[in-house]
């Protein structure tokens, strides 16, 4: 027998995660030989073994590995000088971002130095991000776009439960429930390896009931399709709840020994009795009826609920009320029941929990709670008096950007609110209006291209950190190939920034360290990770929070008790109110905005791989082929919808999937067709979640004139990479002569 | 400083006011009690008939409140506008602030002979009004032990009352005055597919009649028609509509006409005293329905919490919705068909018991009828309460067959 040949045999494949939704699937990236100069070195394939998706990868996952070598990358730093970005080297451009903080920390104060986090980070990014902030800029002013995706789940989970996990349960467990309601989800085309669970549970004979104002490739298969107007869901769990009551599926012992609040919870669904409800949500008595069949039939059920209902000026009653639809049934806190939310970003779940929240400190401490504080003072090396106080939402922190009292110079990490955030035209103009702006980012995103510095990022597959999937399950991601030359990890980054700014200790760039140091700071809070080690996540396909250190993690929540002080879950007392927005005379459409299936969020990682482009290549606008004969448009149109914020331009798709007073805009542009532009920044009273779900338009065809502006714009972003790629060439040009 | 808002009346006007008004105004500017004489926290009146088939408990259909001061059993017996006070029955004076009237509507009670009790002032035993939630207990126990009933009134209550009678076994029979049932919601048409439906539960229908008087000395026994026919009978229910209660006002030198006369912003002719529900009388309306109620609650909640303080009301769009068992009916608007301006669409299936008709005028709807089959009632509503143009061929507000097309 003969050795094999080390040297020439191809390295090992690297188990890892997808870049992309709170799915986290199990891929393998395995090295290749490039078939091309700057071709990816690695190719994905199946990693059956792992249990959330089993091998199966959707259309974003299987073409993931495009993006290591995108030409689109950024591999230099960029620096704007007179007016241009130019390339520069990292010392330099390391400087300039230190220099133009601590400049602005020093003429108006910290907090006039803001950070803007993502829920696609690391947990070692967000919780070093969080740290940073606190300790070397010593800021209030830090918060993140997972604001924008899952806070409001996140408040009404704490306020049932006494805790903010995504799911209490694994996913497999959704495969074996008898009925499943899913609230305002597409998972069909936003996660589409989770509808192998609905298939599955629903060919063992469980009902699945959908609750959208779109008949969606989810909704199709559905045993029961309610298409509510948008902004009334919470009106429909009320009528729900209302009709459990009158037909005797209250479940009394459940309520009795396990829950507290009920009498008002009760009184305030006697007061959406089902008439009524069906004249605020359009939804029929008789499937309300049905609904609350199928759900109490089954002997046992779920309430999964994503950002239709959530992003809401009411997502955090809405929530509530669907919890309470759970509480009141007994189906929460028992095997095979619960109420979940559908997390959307990759990391939206661990995203939260480790202090990139303006009110939340690692380990889902609250920043106001002097206990919490006293531990990560400790943990950090700090008197807890010096721990800045809570800071200002995101949407609240970019509405503020450049104004007296407002944060003046900006750090911002893994987001592209040019695109994602509400009242996009507004925040643009307030992103102009900073003294600095420093962006940490993959590609020249929209928002990058308003930078005074970008320092370029790795990305995931070139780097190691762990992520927390809507399961609450801590899963870790692995270096596969090494970064581009000339790009550094955020940590690297967060390293030496914070070396600049007086900091020299307490920022390693090495990920299981910072790892290290995550499990002390949360250990002992809601969120505890101080059991959970890298070993242990790779032996165990994933570790489930809370995991004290010691212990086993923990799959399945509330079992036993809920989370609360009594260990009682707590009903909502909520009522229905309306939308912030409600069409009139002027502008009497509902718009609803969304998600496609080739397209991810604000698409800087999509837009830029060609077979996911080509695949959903532009905006457009939904509507009901009654709604288009009213207002004389046909398929492919060039339509003018305009809110009270301003007017985007895309083009007509029919559909009779949609409600007639609705129309629909996925957001994943830049441009004209922006459906941000449009948006209603109301924001929830306790979460502050924007209202992206509804706001009233007028829907017209567009004028001649905008029509040239569309199909300029929209050559440009047919050629969008080119155009990306020669600012960036123009820079490098600049950077070689300087 | 704290201002104090006295509510006269607890009923479902009330309790909507009350509990929106707590909802928005800021955290101890508000101080809000509702004196209510009936001897319950507010309840959803609109249930009652199933509380009448025991579908729900009496104490399970309270509505909340948003944490007011409820006295219950506490009738208001006057009040003083000029010294902002009112006096209840026990002979305490209360100051307020602002004062609000949700005294609500009583039921009318019809010229039928030997009707009130020979003893006392109420109603002859065996008679029942179906207002309140004592009403329907009161119904509920001599029920079990009736062996016929009979409805005195077709409208959308007396409909309401006599399901709910046949679904607890009796022997119904309603008599009403009009030509068919319901006459001021629906057509000749709809009101014989709805009294198909009544006989099918065992309830029978004789319209164009007139109840004249009670037989029975200390119970009932019979109902005499005008016609001289008798029907035997030991339990009656009238449902003959209702008033506002308006003598309060009235005795206080308020403006009443049908009602408590307010303006579009509530107010009534006193300073600072508003008026909102069955009682009030907005643009020469009284409604009499919870919809408009809540409306109006809605809107001077706004004015008074000072979350909309420009709020104002401009009417209401009346929506009649019945669901009674199996019965389902929503109506609308303007729905005879005389016009000869209007355009009309209907669907009747005898077999399905289901009568669907759409009024419209010009590209407008200005009226419909559901009876049946409600499938398209969202959507019916919605354009309706939009006043949108309707497409050239409005079938999809009566059908769902197609609707994704």
């Amino acid at each position: 027998m003969t050795l094999p040949d080390m040297t020439s045999a191809p390295p090992p494949p690297v188990d890892t995660h997808c870049p992309y939704c709170s799915l986290q699937c199990g891929m393998r990236l395995r090295p290749v030989e490039p078939a091309r100069a700057g071709a990816p070195g690695v190719e994905i394939v199946e990693r059956p073994d792992f249990p959330v998706n089993r091998g199966a990868l959707c259309g974003k996952g299987h073409s993931a590995a495009e993006l290591l070598s995108s030409r689109h990358r950024l591999t230099a730093p960029l620096v704007r000088e007179g007016g241009t970005l130019r390339e520069t080297t990292w010392p330099r451009a390391l400087d300039r971002a230190a220099s133009v903080l601590e400049k602005t920390a020093t003429r108006y104060g910290r907090d006039a130095v803001g950070v803007f986090g993502g829920g696609g980070l690391t947990n070692e990014k967000a919780y070093l991000l969080g740290k940073f902030a606190r300790v070397a800029l010593r800021t209030a002013n830090i918060d993140y776009n997972g604001r924008f995706c899952m806070s409001s789940a996140a408040a009404a989970h704490r306020a049932a439960f006494g805790l903010d996990r995504g799911l209490p349960f694994p996913m497999e467990d959704v495969a074996r429930t008898g009925c499943v309601i899913l609230v305002g989800s597409n998972l069909a085309d936003t996660m589409p390896p989770a509808l192998r669970y609905l298939r599955e549970q629903q060919a063992a004979g469980g009902r699945l009931i959908v609750v959208d104002p779109r008949r969606t490739r989810t909704a199709e298969p559905a045993d029961l399709h309610l298409q509510p107007v948008p902004g009334t869901d919470l009106a429909l769990a009320l009528g729900l709840l209302h009709l459990v009551i009158a037909d005797g599926h209250v479940d009394e012992d459940f309520i009795a020994t396990r829950t507290t609040g009920f009498e008002r919870a009760r009184a305030s669904a006697m007061a959406h009795w089902p008439e009524r409800v069906e004249r605020i949500t359009g939804v029929p008595v008789a499937q309300q009826r049905k609904a609350v069949e199928l759900f109490t039939e089954a002997g046992t059920g779920m309430v999964l609920t994503a950002r239709g209902p959530e992003q809401q000026s009411k997502g955090v009653d809405t929530v509530g009320a669907w919890i309470n639809l759970c509480l009141a049934t007994g189906r929460a806190g028992r095997p095979l029941s619960g109420y979940g939310c559908l997390t959307g970003q990759g990391n939206g779940q661990g995203g939260r929990e480790h202090g990139q929240k303006a009110d939340q400190l690692p380990g889902y401490r609250s920043i106001t709670d002097p206990a919490a504080r006293a531990h990560v003072g400790e943990v950090w090396g700090i008197d807890p008096d010096d721990l800045p106080g809570p800071g200002r939402s995101a949407y609240e922190l970019l509405d503020t950007l450049g104004t007296d009292g407002g944060v003046r110079s900006l750090l911002l990490m893994g987001s592209n609110p040019v695109v994602s955030a509400p009242n996009a035209e507004h925040i643009t103009e307030r992103l102009r209006s900073l003294d600095s702006l420093v962006v940490c980012d993959v590609v020249l995103s929209e928002t990058a291209r308003l930078a005074d510095v970008v320092l370029p990022s790795a990305q995931w597959a070139e780097e190691d950190g762990t992520m927390t999937n809507l399961e609450g399950r801590v899963i870790l991601r692995h270096a596969a190939v090494a970064p581009p030359e000339g790009v550094r990890t955020d940590l690297y980054t967060l390293h030496e920034l914070a070396a600049r700014l007086g900091c020299e200790k307490g920022f390693p760039a090495d990920a299981e360290e910072v790892f290290e140091e995550l499990r002390q700071a949360s250990a002992g809070g809601d969120a505890d990770y101080s059991g959970i080690t890298y070993d242990r996540v790779r032996k165990q396909d994933g570790v489930f929070w809370p995991c004290p250190d010691g212990e086993e993690g923990t799959p399945r929540l509330f079992l036993d008790r809920f989370a609360t002080p009594d260990g009682r879950a707590r009903f909502a007392d909520v009522s229905h109110r309306p939308a912030a927005e409600v069409p009139d005379a002027d502008f009497p459409l509902h718009l609803t905005t969304g998600r496609v299936l080739a397209q991810y969020q604000s698409g800087a990682q999509t837009r830029r791989t060609p077979e996911l482009n080509r695949a959903a290549p532009g905006p457009f606008v939904e509507l009901h082929p009654r709604l288009a004969r009213r207002i004389g448009v046909g398929e492919g149109d060039l339509l003018a919808v305009t809110s009270r914020r301003g007017r985007a331009l895309a083009p007509a798709r029919l559909s009779g999937a949609i409600r007639p007073d609705t129309v629909f805009m996925p957001f994943h542009w830049a441009g004209p067709g922006r459906a941000n532009t449009l948006t209603n920044p109301a924001l929830d009273p306790v979460s502050r979640m924007p209202e992206f779900k509804v706001c009233a338009v007028r829907v017209e065809k567009a004028p001649a004139e905008a029509t040239e502006t569309a199909e300029a714009a929209e050559t440009a972003e047919a050629t969008g990479m080119v155009e990306v790629a020669e600012t960036v060439e123009t820079a490098k040009t600049a950077g070689e002569s300087s | 400083m704290t201002r104090r808002i006295a509510v006269v009346g607890a009923g479902m006007a009330a309790a909507r006011f009350a509990q929106q008004t707590l909802a928005h105004a800021p955290v101890g500017e508000v101080q809000l009690t509702l004196f209510g004489h009936e001897p319950h926290a507010p309840y959803n009146r609109a249930l009652l008939a199933d509380v009448l088939t025991g579908r729900y408990r009496p104490e399970s259909i309270a509505l909340p409140t948003g944490g007011a001061d409820i006295r219950h059993g506490c009738e208001v017996v006057a009040l003083d506008p000029r010294a902002r006070t009112l006096r209840t029955a026990t002979g305490e004076s209360v100051s307020y602030d602002t004062l609000v009237l949700a005294t609500g509507a009583n039921p009318v009670l019809p010229p039928i002979r030997n009707l009130h009790s020979t003893v006392g002032t109420g109603l002859k035993e065996g008679v029942h009004a179906f207002r309140t939630l004592a009403d329907c207990v009161r119904l509920a126990e001599a029920a079990a032990n009736a062996t016929r009933a009979v409805v005195v009134g077709g409208g959308v209550l007396g409909v309401s009352a006599a399901r709910a009678l046949a679904a607890l076994g009796l022997p119904v029979e309603i008599v009403h005055q009009a030509p068919h049932l319901m006459e001021r919601h629906l057509d000749e048409e709809a009101g014989q597919t709805v009294r198909r439906a009544l006989l099918a539960m065992g309830a029978a229908v004789y319209t164009e009649n007139r109840a004249r008087a009670l037989h029975g000395a200390e119970g009932v026994t019979g109902l005499e028609l005008a016609g001289g026919h008798v029907l035997d009978t030991d339990l009656v229910v009238l449902a003959c509509g209702v008033r506002p209660r308006s003598a309060l006002a009235k005795a206080a030198g308020l403006t009443v006409r049908r009602g408590v006369v307010v303006d579009d912003t509530l107010a009534t002719s006193a300073p600072d005293v508003y008026a909102i529900g069955d009682c009030a009388e907005h643009r020469g309306t009284v409604h009499g329905l919870s919809g408009p109620a809540w409306e109006q609650a809605d809107v001077l909640a706004g004015r008074l919490s000072g979350a909309r303080p420009h709020a104002v009301h401009t009417g209401s769009r009346v929506l009649a919705r019945l669901s009674a068992g199996a019965i389902e009916i929503a109506a609308f608007g303007d729905v005879t068909d005389a016009d000869r301006d209007t355009d009309v669409l209907r669907l009747t299936d005898a077999t399905r018991g289901s009568y669907k008709k759409l009024v419209m005028r010009d590209d407008r709807l200005v009226g419909a009828i559901l009876v049946g089959d409600l499938a398209t009632v969202g959507d019916l509503t919605h354009a309706y309460e939009r006043e949108e143009p309707l497409p050239p061929d409005p079938l999809h507000l009566l059908t769902t067959q197609g609707a994704h097309q």
